[in-house]
């Protein structure tokens, strides 16, 4: 019995561990630089960049024909002897910000990026100004009764006190 | 003050409900060009096999407005466009000129003209794609309105429609052609 669990778990371990190991990239073996090093940047600029037909997958996991040309493209501006920056910047020139999967900090996007905290901060406030009220609801609760109130009350314990003693 | 934080609510989704119905007639698919008012990219394209003239950046930049259309033969809106871009060139009066993009065969877009008619003043070939990628072109049909001094002044991404051709591009071309 806990041979067979073993056993399960441990094929459980392997599938997972070929899953991991196996990333579906795009990219295909004619593609690549010799340089592994170029190679490596180029890879990470491609997963920096939006394919445009598709536009919620970078280029470096596409199939689709322009995010091929796209990758050709960047691993011969590296091959060129541009740095990232340059040679995202080449890309961005031809197709906009668009491209970039993370949005760049400039005056259009600081309502974008600020909302997160603001966001935050705003609801920080709801949640101070919500166990404020409480507080001030539980200390009111425990302050005296108006005269009419200690006044009715004084006649209902009275009265129940008489009944009580008689 | 309970009143007003019961408002927020209502305020917010108010809010969210007057952008969704702003944007709710906008093809999310359409990416603006970051081209638009700026120079037409150098480019120099060879012709179809067995034409002579091409296509490079010393036709749209002749001193009058012109249209770039980009196309393909494998590209099934080019096809269904196809009319519009010839009423485009009798109508407009302007040089309409063909970009052929990534054919398999350069053959392919010789055979697709012969069959549908040729209404491009001249076309460049663009097997590799990278004139393509230098305009931005990111799906065919594009359709690139340029003004007599080699600006991008418009752009329009998928196919052209009667409605677009008389809305849109006709009006900008005479509008840029004053």
């Amino acid at each position: 019995m806990t041979r067979r669990l073993l056993t399960m778990i441990g094929a459980f371990g392997l599938v997972i561990g070929l899953m991991a190991g196996t990333p579906a990239w795009a990219v295909n073996p004619d593609e690549m630089l010799s340089n592994p090093v170029l190679e490596k940047r180029a890879r990470d600029i491609s997963q920096e960049l939006r394919c445009l037909v598709c536009q919620n997958q970078s280029i470096d996991d596409s199939d689709a024909e322009l995010a091929r040309d796209l990758r050709v493209l960047v691993r011969e501006r590296l091959i060129a002897g541009d740095t990232n920056e340059e040679a995202i910047d080449y890309i961005v020139a031809r197709y906009g910000d668009y491209v970039l999967l993370n949005p760049p900090l400039k005056p259009e996007t600081y309502i974008l990026w600020a909302s997160p905290a603001v966001l935050a901060i705003l609801a920080l406030l709801a949640v101070f100004a919500f166990y404020r009220r409480k507080q001030r609801e539980a200390s009111n609760a425990t302050t005296s009764l108006s005269r009419d109130e200690q006044a009715r009350l004084d006649e209902i314990l009275g009265t129940s006190n008489g009944d009580k003693k008689s | 003050m309970r009143f007003s934080i019961a408002v927020i609510p209502l305020v917010l989704f108010a809010a969210l409900a007057g952008v969704f119905l702003m944007n709710i007639d906008k093809d999310s698919s359409v990416v603006p060009s970051v081209l638009i008012d700026k120079p037409a990219p150098e480019f120099s394209l060879p012709p179809l096999p067995g034409r002579e003239a091409g296509l490079s950046r010393a036709d749209v930049t002749k001193g009058e407005v012109s249209v770039l259309n980009v196309f393909a033969s494998w590209c099934i809106p080019c096809r269904a466009e196809h009319p519009l871009i010839k009423r485009l060139s009798r109508e407009a009066d302007v040089p309409v000129y063909g970009l052929n993009y990534k054919e398999k065969d350069p053959q392919d877009g010789v055979k697709w003209l012969a069959e549908l008619g040729d209404p491009y003043a001249a076309v460049g070939m663009d097997l590799s794609g990278r004139t393509g990628i230098d305009f931005g072109v990111y799906g065919v049909p594009e359709t690139f309105i340029i003004d007599g001094a080699g600006q991008i002044r418009y752009k329009h991404v998928g196919p052209v429609t009667a409605d677009v051709l008389e809305d849109v591009l006709l009006p900008k071309i005479a509008e840029l052609k004053e």
